[in-house]
């Protein structure tokens, strides 16, 4: 497929595929995305706002410049002392592909890195030239002064231009905890919300620190997507539940959206509001409890992005559908065109609709926590 | 006011911002800075720009727990780095009051004699400064609706956006484009649950007063303490009310 090479989130001419849960494909405009949704479903996205990740500096022990890449949170990481996973790149920016970067500095615990007003300590390196973790120096509101005056949002060399904090923010954007953003929801603006609305089509989010999407190294690749921390708000949980007691489904806007669903309901009970960190990838051997459709980008079958999609649908579907967007002239990445994949896989066994229509535990069927 | 009504009013007032997350531009001086003290004072998180960051830096440190964020609403550049440190420092945000203001004509002039670069100061910093931040914060404000916890964006107006006051015209016609915005937005975003409200807090003793007004006689004028705490009963009786249909 072909690059999208111009930071527009919703272009006039957005296409979507529709992967019907019968394996049926059909080409449409994405604004008509709400067309293929029923009355009583419900459609969450993610609105986690998008940290400027991106900070050109200077490793202090070495004198030499380096590109460093706010990746993920570390564990052990605080709201109000967050430490983080980062890639490192030497001299360069993002004009040069991933792949063509060279190495930074050599890199050891408690190097110092002047990064702008910024100064960053590695904490410790994780098991490749490129990737440590790390935090800060100061006070939690000069580290954000120093992140919105100097940081950049993390981009690609399919963009020529450089990205400004508008082009990332989806319409939904709330809390910055996101190191790329969670780009489907890119299709959504608020008039599409009141569509929602006037269809009786449900509408609510989950925040999902989405990590970042891709290190240009083919083994840091394979360690992708980092572990994620998510939060699923109390009212999000409940219109789930309502959702499925009333046989809508739900549609997730974005693979972010399936993880932290996925990973609140991998045990027994429903969905769980409250904090978790989702872990593994999900894909072919994953059986849904919670969502029923994905929307998303389009995506290359080598994507761990992909893989998720390989937990909707079988295979051969897949391969009709990455068929039909490569014939349709489809746009890929952050900034392309769409596809709206319904579940044809069965869900899980363990997540029957009844299974939805009470909070009680005493009344849930016996479920063995399977992990994705 | 007899004790216990005080009494009463103050523990009302507290329970309802225990918590609640708000951001104030213009927040170093004037009303901004009464705002801040008072809802400060209330138990609530603040967050409060302003353009000086020594006076940030002042009101920041006589504020414990309180974010003060260096910006400049008039320009572009830097709305989306004040709405990062907003909902980075608040974890999201229930109340954003859009309180910096320009007079534009400094001192005031008649229309004909208001250089046309005034003009843009004053709609620079009172019409799409106010315009493109609340554009900036809507997810959170949403989300925080969706939450229950309510969705309230304050603009600051004046009867100088109702009446036709001679030298007042550049601030007059973008404090006027303000309120009009405002009604609209609120009739557009009434179905996710985030109310725009327009405040006139009258005539006070504040610092842009003595700019348009410099030999005004400050006993004659509103203390903008008074204001703040009309504004904050104001921001309390929405937040109440958007809190009271989601639990409903």
């Amino acid at each position: 497929m072909i690059a999208a090479t111009s930071p527009v989130q919703r272009p006039r001419g957005a296409k979507l595929l529709v992967v019907r849960a019968d394996g049926e494909l059909v080409h449409a405009p994405r604004s008509s995305f709400v067309e293929f949704l029923n009355r009583g479903d419900l459609v969450i996205a993610n609105d986690a706002a998008t940290l400027p990740a991106s900070l050109h500096g200077v490793h202090l022990p070495s004198g030499g410049a380096i590109e460093v890449r706010l990746a993920g949170y570390a564990a052990g990481s605080r709201a109000d002392a967050p430490r983080f996973v980062a890639i490192v790149f030497g001299a360069g920016d993002f004009r040069t592909r991933t792949e063509d970067r060279p190495l930074p500095p050599a890199l050891a615990a408690d190097d110092r890195l002047a990064l702008g007003s910024l100064v960053a300590t590695v904490d410790t390196l994780l098991d490749h030239p490129r990737l440590v973790s790390l935090h800060f120096e100061g006070r939690s509101s000069e580290v954000w002064a120093g992140l919105a005056r100097h940081g950049r949002p993390i981009q690609y060399a399919h963009l020529a231009e450089p990205l400004a904090m508008w082009d990332v923010w989806t319409p939904m954007a709330s809390v910055p905890v996101a190191f790329e953003p969670p780009s489907a929801g890119f299709a959504l603006d608020w008039a599409a919300l009141r569509a929602l609305r006037d269809r009786w089509i449900a509408f609510a989010t989950l925040t999902h620190a989405a990590s970042i999407s891709s290190t240009g190294d083919p083994e840091l690749d394979r360690r992708l997507p980092f572990d994620e921390p998510y939060e699923i708000p109390r009212a999000t949980a409940a219109a789930i539940r309502r959702a499925k007691a009333r046989g809508g489904r739900v549609v997730a806007v974005g693979t972010t959206v399936v993880r932290a669903l996925e990973h609140a309901a991998r045990r027994r009970g429903g969905i769980r509001a409250g904090r978790g960190v989702a872990t593994g990838r999900l894909g072919p051997s994953t059986c849904l409890r919670v969502v029923d459709a994905i929307l998303s980008g389009t995506h290359e079958p080598d994507s761990s992005h992909y893989q998720l999609l390989r937990a909707f649908a079988d295979d051969d579907t897949l391969a009709r559908a990455s068929a039909a967007l490569e014939a349709g002239g489809y746009l890929t990445h952050e900034f392309g065109d769409s596809m709206l994949v319904e579940r044809t896989r069965p869900a899980c066994a363990d997540a029957p609709a009844c299974y939805w229509l009470s909070n009680s535990p005493t009344t849930l069927p016996s479920v063995s926590a399977t992990r994705a | 006011m007899p004790r216990r009504d005080v009494y009463d009013r103050v523990m009302d007032t507290f329970n309802r911002f225990d918590g609640v997350r708000v951001a104030i531009t213009g927040g170093t001086s004037g009303l901004g800075l009464a705002l801040v003290d008072e809802l400060h004072r209330l138990g609530a998180r603040v967050a409060f720009v302003a353009r000086t960051a020594e006076r940030v830096n002042h009101v920041a440190r006589e504020h414990p727990g309180a974010a003060g964020i260096v910006g400049d609403v008039s320009r572009k550049d830097d709305i989306y780095p004040i709405a990062l440190q907003v909902t980075g420092n608040l974890g999201g945000l229930d109340v954003l009051v859009n309180n910096a203001s320009s007079l534009g004509a400094v001192p005031l002039a008649p229309l004909a004699d208001t250089d046309c670069e005034a003009l843009e100061l004053a709609l620079a910093t009172n019409l799409f400064g106010p315009f493109r931040l609340t554009k900036a914060l809507l997810g959170a404000l949403a989300s925080s609706a969706r939450q229950g916890r309510g969705g309230v964006v304050v603009n600051i107006s004046s009867d100088a956006a109702v009446n036709a006051y001679p030298q007042w015209g550049a601030y007059g016609a973008s404090k006027a484009a303000l309120a009009h915005l405002t009604r609209i937005w609120n009739e557009e975003l009434a179905g996710e649950g985030i109310h725009l409200i327009s405040f006139d807090p009258g005539d006070m003793d504040t610092p842009l007063h003595a700019l348009a007004i410099p030999d005004a006689d400050p006993a004659a004028l509103k203390r903008p303490e008074t204001s703040a705490r009309e504004l904050v009963d104001v921001i309390a009786a929405a937040l109440a009310r958007e809190t009271a249909q989601v639990v409903t």
